[in-house]
Formats: structure tokens, sequence, C-alpha cells
């Protein structure tokens, strides 16, 4: 089995795909000719044509429009905003439209979109090329929101999200886009949207996360291994929804919870999961729930001002030795 | 007030070979609209219904526009203001009157989106938001989707002056400008945004103006009040868009005869400019015209009136009887259910 960056997991998921289903297309700034500027779509233009890998100008509301519009139409479309920051500007066409028009027309018509964006901080990219903008969709009945951890789940997801019949948000971490590799099956899989997978098993206590979050936390179990600490990471993939039967799960088997993000704490993902855990999952609780998530703020270009906002195994690996000794 | 209708108010375009029988259907879904936009105000100021929004001076605009198009196969993106596009469709006066109630079995939404935002999956009319402009967007979709799988279909967009305002509209009348798409967009021009009047809403010029200069686009404004003109335009933006010769910007000046909707009352009109409007009413023009051409008679005509006046008399009852919108329901459709 070959071994695959997230970056060439998803490339080659969305390749395939085009090749099988020709109503399948990419769309956004630079995706064509160029391959995108992280090189998601790599030579699909080449091999699809100037339509079906198609290059618009720089009108992020514009491309949110047309995807949508094309998937009235009977096209399955994946639009890429350049930047999670730069998708901003589409938020009313995502939000507004995509979301709503299944239930507006109680049914009738459905939005197959794909939206994609690297997102994420850790790679110097100031305040507009770091953001995580998961939360602002995650509140918006009708988006599924999906953040794949390693490649062999973004594959799977991304697959899945193409041919979901509703709008999907799939952000990438863009410092993991090849950090991370892994066996990644070829042929044609995919990973429920919706499902949690338990990334590590462990009997201590729980870190719950996502994205870039999988690889702290699993950084950080191995480094308290030998202490005693059995820690078990919980990899949510889908945020919104949410798999609460698998979180209630993990709370119930370990019955301590470290929440884990690098978006921003306050009204970050962590605060649904830990509400959650908190109206219906008490019972299970041996310690107050614990959530780490980036320190409120912009993200500076700088390297002593980001790594000092966003968390990292060492936090997180602190977090993990005081829950343990609750 | 000079920005009203530059056009004289003078005999309809030629209807080259539009039959009698498509001229008497024109002019009665014209009526149709006219009347059933009565009744609406009536079931407003009744507080039967929360909200109405309707098409009175813009009935020739949309009936002669959508009878351009093809049913079933081109892509219609209306607006809220869209009652008579619906009613030339094939929508009856009781699908508008359950929207209007909020019905169970309003054809469009259930009763979940305001009244008069018209949904087909058979007539390919997606169901439309309230967001001004973002159904603009949609059509340049359609019309990509349309390229990229080599079918010959057109997409229409309707919206008012007010939307081409709004950034939805540069960034996609750019984009299908580039790769001359098949796409109308059809801007339904009353001169006013609620309130604002059109010299406070767009450069001067027009709407038609502005875009061929600055988009490198075939752009036109016609006289929207007269449903032959609009017709043939439509018709032809239609054609060079099949030819692939790229989108057309039709700007039909309209008049709005009444408030923009039931939430506003209408007070920065005097008096006097709503009646100068009426000079320049769709339906009265048409109607003249097809008695002058001997296509109508004062009887036929009034025969025409009491008809109509029945049916939505008639439907009305039925909608009020029908039943109401279930709570149950109430989450139903937010995301595709099994099966
Ligand atoms: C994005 C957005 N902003 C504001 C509104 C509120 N609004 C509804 S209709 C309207 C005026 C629209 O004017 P125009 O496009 O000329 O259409 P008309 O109603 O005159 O036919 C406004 C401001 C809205 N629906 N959408
Ligand atoms: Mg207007």
């Amino acid at each position: 089995m070959p071994e695959k960056t997230i970056a060439d997991a998803i490339h080659d998921a969305i390749r395939d795909e085009m090749a099988r289903d020709p109503t399948v297309v990419v769309m956004g700034e630079d995706v064509g000719y160029k391959g995108g500027v992280f090189k998601i779509t790599d030579g699909l233009q080449q091999e699809f044509g100037m339509y079906r890998a198609f290059d618009t100008p720089i009108a992020e509301c514009g491309i949110a429009g047309i995807a949508i519009g094309a998937a009235f139409s009977g096209l399955k479309p994946i639009a890429e905003m350049q930047f999670a920051d730069y998708s901003l500007p589409a938020y009313d066409q995502i939000v507004n439209e995509a979301a709503c028009i299944r239930y507006r027309s109680n049914g009738d018509w459905g939005c197959p979109v794909v939206f994609r964006s690297p997102f994420g901080a850790g790679v110097h990219g100031g305040l507009y090329h770091s953001q995580s903008v998961e939360a602002l969709f995650c509140h918006t009945p009708g988006l599924k929101v999906v953040i794949p951890a390693t490649a062999y789940d973004a594959k799977g997801l991304i697959l899945a999200a193409i041919r979901d019949p509703d709008p999907v948000m799939f952000y990438e971490h863009k410092k993991s886009y090849r950090r991370y590799k892994e066996e990644v099956p070829d042929g044609d899989y995919t990973v429920p949207i919706g499902k949690a997978k338990v990334q590590r098993e462990g009997t201590t206590l729980s870190v719950i996360t996502y994205g870039v979050g999988v690889h702290w936390a699993l950084e950080a179990a191995r480094t308290v291994e030998g202490e005693g600490i059995n820690v078990e990471v919980l990899d949510l993939r889908t945020l919104h929804p949410l798999d609460l039967e698998a979180i209630a799960e993990t709370t119930a088997k370990t019955g301590k919870v470290l929440i884990l993000h690098e978006d921003n704490k306050t009204m970050g993902l962590g605060a649904e999961v830990g509400a959650f855990i908190a109206e219906n999952c008490l019972d299970s609780l041996d310690a107050p729930i614990v959530r780490i998530g980036a320190l409120d703020s912009h993200i500076p270009y700088n390297n002593e001002q980001e790594t000092a906002i966003i968390p990292n195994p060492v936090v997180v690996t602190e977090a993990v030795r005081k829950l343990a000794a609750y | 007030m000079s920005s009203v209708v530059e056009t004289p108010v003078a005999a309809l375009a030629d209807p080259g070979d539009l039959s009698e029988e498509q001229l008497r259907r024109m002019y009665r879904t014209m009526v149709t609209g006219r009347l059933l936009a009565e009744r609406f105000w009536i079931l407003s100021r009744q507080g039967k219904t929360h909200f109405v929004i309707t098409s009175q001076g813009h009935e020739a605009a949309q009936v002669g526009s959508a009878m351009a198009m093809n049913k079933g196969s081109d892509y219609l993106y209306t607006y809220y203001r869209s009652m008579s596009v619906a009613l030339t469709m094939g929508f009856t006066p009781y699908d508008l009157l359950l929207s209007v109630l909020g019905k169970r079995d309003d054809p469009y939404s259930g009763g979940r989106q305001l009244p008069n935002h018209p949904s087909s999956v058979a007539w390919k009319m997606p169901s439309g938001s309230s967001s001004v402009a973002t159904q603009i967007a949609h059509a340049v979709g359609s019309a990509y989707a349309a390229r990229v799988k080599g079918e010959d279909f057109v997409a229409i967009s309707y919206s008012g002056e007010g939307a081409t305002a709004k950034g939805d509209f540069h960034e996609t009348v750019a984009i299908a400008s580039i790769h001359k798409l098949p796409v109308i967009f059809f801007i339904e021009n009353n001169h006013y945004a609620i309130s604002v009047p059109e010299q406070y809403e767009l450069p001067e010029g027009g709407v038609a103006n502005r875009v061929a200069k600055g988009y490198a686009m075939h752009a036109i404004a016609i006289d929207g009040t007269d449903v032959i003109a609009v017709y043939n335009a439509t018709r032809e933006a239609r054609e060079r868009a099949l030819r692939g010769e790229g989108p057309t910007l039709i700007e039909a000046n309209c008049v709005r005869l009444v408030a923009h909707s039931s939430d506003d009352n209408d007070r920065y009109r005097t008096d006097e400019m709503r009646n100068e409007l009426k000079r320049y009413d769709p339906v009265p023009r048409m109607r003249n015209f097809l008695i002058e051409r001997g296509v109508l008679t004062e009887e036929s005509d009034a025969e025409t009136v009491r008809e109509i006046t029945a049916e939505i008399r008639e439907s009305l009852d039925r909608a009020e009887a029908a039943p109401a919108a279930e709570p149950e329901a109430a989450r139903r459709h937010i995301f595709a259910e099994e099966g």
C-alpha cells in the first residue's frame, strides 16, 4: 500500500472522482493551470479541461454562488476558497443560500457543494493566512463541517463529502498537509460523515479533539505513556453534526475529559462539546472538564507571539498530567 | 422624477409572429397577476397574512420575459417580486394563495419561506432566498453547468435595479462576460430600492449603460411596461446565448405602482408621483393595444376579468380551508432525508 501525505490523499481522491464522475468539477482561484497554491488540484486542468478545473477571478462570493447554481443544475462542484480566511466574503452565499435551500424548498432542492479550504496556523502566515473558521459554520443548520486529521481519513472523507447531497465545509490544516504520512489504500472507499474515531485507546483520560489537535494529543500520549497515564484520543473528524454518542462513550469510559483545538477557546467547538458533556454525562465525570484552545487572539506573524498563542504538544502534555492527577 | 421611464407612452412593439392566442394569454396572465396582487393587499389589511410583496407595474416585464424562456429546460432564478413570472410558468392563484397564507401545501416551501419566493423542480426554478442579488450568481452557475455538460439551456436571473449594487452581481456578471456564458440578467428597474430613489442607488446612466461599458457585455434598456417589447428582447437574448455569443443584460424599466411591501408605507412618494406612474401601467396599455387590434373586445375583456375574479375568490376559499403547516415537521429537511 502506498504511503501518502494528507495533501496527496486529497489530490488523488479528487482526481479519481473526477475520472469516475463527469459532474464533479473544481473551481476557484489558481486551481486550474497552476493546480492550486497548495497543489491540491495539480494537473486536473491538464487532464479534464479548463471548465472542469475552472480558474476564476478573485471573487469568493461569486465562486460560492456559481458553485451553488451549478449544483442546482446537476453538477457536484468542489469550490476552493484559497485560504479559510478568505472564505468570509462567501459567508452569505454559504450560510444564507447553500445551507438553507433544502429547508426553504421543503426538501425539493439540495445543494451538493463541497467548500474546501486550507486553514490553521503554525506556518507564520500572519493574521490572514492562519485562521480557524470552523466554529463560524458549525452554528448553521444545514451545513456539515469536516476536518480530517490523517491521510486515510482525508481521502475517505473528501469522497464522502463530494457524494453527500448537502453542502459540506471541508477544512484542511495547512501545516499538516505534508507532515503526516500513512498508508492509504488505492481504490474507492469513503469514511462516513458524522462519525468520530478513537485514534488511540486509553483508560486514564480522554482527549477529544480534531485536526492538528489529534497529532498534538498523540504526541502528549506517547510522552506520558511511561508515567502510568493512558490517554484515549477521540478524533471528532466531523464537527457538525457532532458524533454525540462517541463523545458520551469515551467520557463514560475514562471519566476525565480534555477538549483540545487550535481555534480560539471562547465560543470554540470545545464550548459545545463541554456543554453537551455537562448536560448529559455529569454522572460519568470524575474531574472538571478541561478545555485547551488558542488564547483568544488574532494570529501574529512573528514566531514568538504565534507560538505563545496557539496550543502545542508541551502545553497539552502538562494539562494531561494535571488532569490525570486530579 | 425625470428618471422614471423615459420612453414615451406609445403603442406597443410589433408582435411579429406572436399569435392572437399568445397575446391573449399574455394579457390574461397580466390581469391575473394584477387582480391576485390586489387580493393579497386586502388579505394583508385583514390581518390574514403576515406579509405581502407584489408585482403591480411589473406584470409586462415578468410575463413577457418568462414567456420567452423554454419551460422545463431553461433555469429561472426569481426574486420576491416575481409573482407574475410564477403565474406565467404555470403556478395557479390557488398555489400563490397557499404561499401567502403559509399553508402546509404551499408548493414553494410548505409555508416556510416568505410569500412569493417561487420554487419548482419541474420548471427549473430553484427556490430563492430573500437576500437580494444572491440568485444572480446562481444563474451564472447554471449557465456554467450548461457549458460543462455541453447542454443547450439558458439561465435567467430576475432582480431589481437595487440588487445591481451588490458584489454578487458584479463578481458574477464579470465571470459570465469573460466566458460568454448562456445567461440573461433581467433587471426590473422600478427606480426605487424600498425608499431610496435611483439617483442614490446607481451612478448616473442606468444599469445597462454601466454594464455595457464596464463589463464588455451586451446590455440593453427597454420599456418594461410593454409586454411585447420585453418578450422580443428576451427571446433575442436567449438566442444570442444559445449561439454562444454570451450573456445579455436587459434593463426593463418598470413602475412600482404600490408600496414596496406590506411593511412599507410608501410615504416617500406623493400621491401625485404615484398618479403620474399610472400612465405607464402595463395592464391597460396591453388591453388598449389588443382592443385596437381587434384581438379583444370590451365585452370579452369584461368576461375575462369576471372569470379571473371568480377563480381567485374560489381559490381563496379553498386556500383558507387548507390544512395549516404542521409543527412536528418544523425541523424536517434541514439535511437530506434517508431514502
Ligand atoms: C442583502 C439584502 N440587504 C437588504 C435587504 C432588504 N431589502 C429587501 S428589498 C430591498 C430593496 C431592493 O430593491 P430592488 O433591487 O430595486 O428591487 P425592488 O424591490 O425595487 O423590486 C431591500 C433593501 C435584502 N433583502 N437583502
Ligand atoms: Mg427597485
